[in-house]
């Protein structure tokens, strides 16, 4: 299916589930309008919620490639956007000059042509139609890189002083993710359509698990499931996010688990708790008091 | 759509603002865009038309949440809210043309000069109304900004490492030659400073004064300084004090914090920081300031332990306590000296000189004086 085919929100759920990803009314109308509406997506949530799983799961539902650019401090155009293969202009003028080419300005312009072009990120997805273009983790980039960023989404155009512009044949789908470490700037926000995703409920983490482990059996994805409900309520550094649970899970089925109890549970913890003060809390005082009582009930 | 349908919604819009949203006339626009694609007579479909295009921010979805219903069910939220023990009032800048002065304003500034060396040292909580407006129009002329630190950028440099770039463009000048060599090195950047004002009872005659250089520091260090308040609840004042303005930005710290002059359980304040914003990297590198009187209500065991996490994640710590310059002062009180072992500078900041000391701690002057 093509986006142009996706008539509402609950249709696009429905494609997205049959790719492996459950969403909620939220979020599909949420991915909904920024295909309508060729808007990014600002995706904001606590980490393991799904926000990166939904970039990818777009690409396969909609059969577009996903290109992603993984935002770190001190990235800059020339590793978003474009760069100049200059090792291939300096081959192609040496093989110029031992051809006997004599025409200068002829040879300046082939040195500044397309194929010399690497693309990044922003201009492949440009450049592919559909794309998908996941931009991972924004607030780690740094406040420069951002004002860029909103002029490229906001035109879908980039301009190559030595080629002209390159515009793109139709938008890409934008996610943007954030995990908030440094306000995103308010410009940038107002470009997009904001979604924050919240941990999903018992219910909906069972259907996830089921549907991305089918090995796991559905009494043990009620137990990891409700496990990580308990503890994201208790007070740890980190609560696990769905992707915890997955992880979990399917530690607990490559060892044959079939059926969770304090034991197995105690030895597989650091599939789902990766600090050592989240574990003591967990496991109790005694050692496996804790995770009993987090087991234990209907 | 409709016309009544877009007066609905744009009443509703209004409402969103007016309870502090970010309602703008962009984001409106976009709403009655994204109603186009959905249903309009769908509740569902409505609500989230307004949530995607007019928040932008967790904290936004509670507020837009209560409008919702508010507006939909017929009754206009009422915001209301306790005026802050804040000084809001205009002070005179000197024009930078020197427009509009003559006779009085030189005169004026003759007095100031030789007033400012009394001033300096003057314990805040003891000023009178005129020299508090003075000293807090010299907080906003200090430079606070933070120690810097090197950046994964590159920028040209005469020495340093190769840049292949820009050695292969200049090869390219000139046809091929390699003649020129380029180099390149890593820039600096600064550091990120992030400043917990306590604004507690305790600490109320120095809110004023430490808010105002937490906002002269927003000034010098720009994206990269986060301002919260901490008494009986966190609050971001980043997005309030980056108004240009002084006197507009504590307006609109002091309508955004909630909890003044109440007590103070900076422990757990602590802690929720660092669980929203800290651990996820706010905190990671920086330079943190804890302004507070460390009068903890609380557990002091949690506040040490937060402390300690804090350190780990901080590059440095430096804590202002306004009574430290009282005479004979000791660290005595339980929270104090639970969060001492885990600071790098302690200093004082109840005075112009105190701040400007604090300024010179947090550009990374004088570092680790906290155990001499």
């Amino acid at each position: 299916m093509t986006m142009d085919q996706v008539g509402s929100p609950a249709e696009l759920a429905g494609l997205l589930d049959r790719h492996g990803y459950l969403c909620d009314e939220g979020l599909a109308t949420a991915c909904f309008l920024a295909l309508r509406m060729g808007r990014p997506l600002f995706l904001e949530g606590e980490a393991g919620v799904g926000k990166t799983e939904l970039a990818k799961t777009l690409g396969r539902a909609l059969g577009a490639p996903l290109i992603r650019l993984q935002c770190y401090e001190g990235l800059d155009a020339s590793q978003a956007l474009y760069d100049w293969d200059f090792p291939r202009q300096l081959l192609h003028l040496r093989a110029a000059e031992a051809a006997g080419v004599s025409d200068v300005s002829r040879l300046e312009g082939e040195l500044y042509d397309r194929r010399f072009l690497l693309a990044r990120p922003l201009l492949q997805a440009l450049e592919t139609s559909p794309s998908v273009l996941l931009v991972d983790e924004l607030d780690r980039a740094d406040d420069e890189f951002e004002a860029f960023l909103l002029e490229v989404l906001s035109d879908f155009t980039i301009t190559v002083p030595e080629l002209g512009t390159i515009r793109a044949e139709r938008p890409p789908v934008v996610v943007v993710t954030s995990n908030r470490t440094r306000e995103v700037h308010d410009a940038l926000k107002r470009r997009c359509l904001y979604h924050w995703l919240e941990h999903p409920s018992y219910d909906r983490e069972v259907a996830i698990i089921r549907r991305r482990l089918p090995d796991a059996a559905e009494r043990l994805a009620g137990q990891v499931a409700r496990a990580a409900q308990r503890m994201r309520e208790t007070d740890l550094l980190k609560p696990p996010g769905v992707a915890e649970s997955l992880d979990w899970t399917e530690a607990l089925v490559a060892l044959g688990v079939r059926d969770l109890d304090p034991g197995t549970a105690a030895v597989t913890l650091g599939a789902v708790l990766k600090y050592r003060e989240d574990q003591q809390r967990v496991l109790g005082g005694d050692g496996a008091a804790g995770l009993a009582a987090l087991l234990g009930g209907g | 759509m409709d016309r009544d349908v877009i007066e609905t919604m744009v009443g509703f819009a209004r409402t969103v603002r007016a309870a502090g949203g970010a309602a703008d006339p962009e984001r409106v626009q976009a709403m009655l865009t994204a109603l186009d694609h959905l249903d309009v007579l769908d509740p569902h479909d409505v609500y989230w038309a307004g949530r995607l295009t007019l928040c932008a921010d967790p904290d936004d979805l509670a507020r837009y949440d209560r409008c919702f219903a508010a507006y939909f069910s017929g009754e206009t939220p009422r915001p209301g809210r306790r005026r802050p023990p804040v000084v809001v009032r205009r002070i005179p800048m000197a024009e930078p043309g020197g427009r509009g002065g003559g006779e009085e304003s030189r005169e004026l500034e003759a007095a100031t000069a030789s007033g400012v060396e009394v001033l300096r040292d003057r314990d805040v909580a003891r000023l009178g109304a005129a020299e508090r407006a003075e000293v807090a129009r010299l907080i906003a002329l200090l430079d606070a900004g933070a120690e810097r630190r090197r950046s994964r950028r590159f920028a040209p440099a005469p020495t340093g490492r190769l840049d292949p770039a820009r050695t292969v463009r200049e090869t390219l000048r000139r046809g091929g030659e390699t003649s020129l060599l380029r180099h390149r090195s890593h820039r600096t950047r600064p550091r990120r400073v992030v400043l917990v004002v306590d604004v507690s009872g305790s600490m109320s005659p120095y809110a004023d004064a430490l808010l105002r250089f937490a906002h002269a520091a927003a000034r010098s260090g720009g994206r990269d300084v986060e301002v919260f308040s901490a008494g009986t609840r966190l609050t971001r004042l980043t997005r309030e004090l980056r108004h240009r303005d002084p006197d507009a930005a504590m307006a609109a710290a002091s309508a955004a914090i909630p909890d003044w002059s109440g007590g103070t359980r900076l422990g757990e304040e602590l802690k929720e920081f660092l669980d929203r914003f800290g651990q996820r990297g706010l905190a990671r590198g920086a330079v943190v300031v804890i302004a507070s009187d460390g009068w903890e209500r609380g557990d002091a065991g949690l506040l040490g332990e937060q402390m300690a996490r804090l350190h780990r994640l901080a590059h440095r710590v430096v804590w202002a306590n306004p009574h430290k310059a009282r005479p004979g002062y000791e660290p005595l009180t339980a929270g104090m000296a639970a969060a001492l072992p885990h600071v790098d500078d302690f200093t004082s900041g109840h005075s112009l000189a105190a701040l400007e000391e604090l300024a010179r701690l947090v550009a990374g002057a004088g570092k680790g004086r906290a155990h001499a």
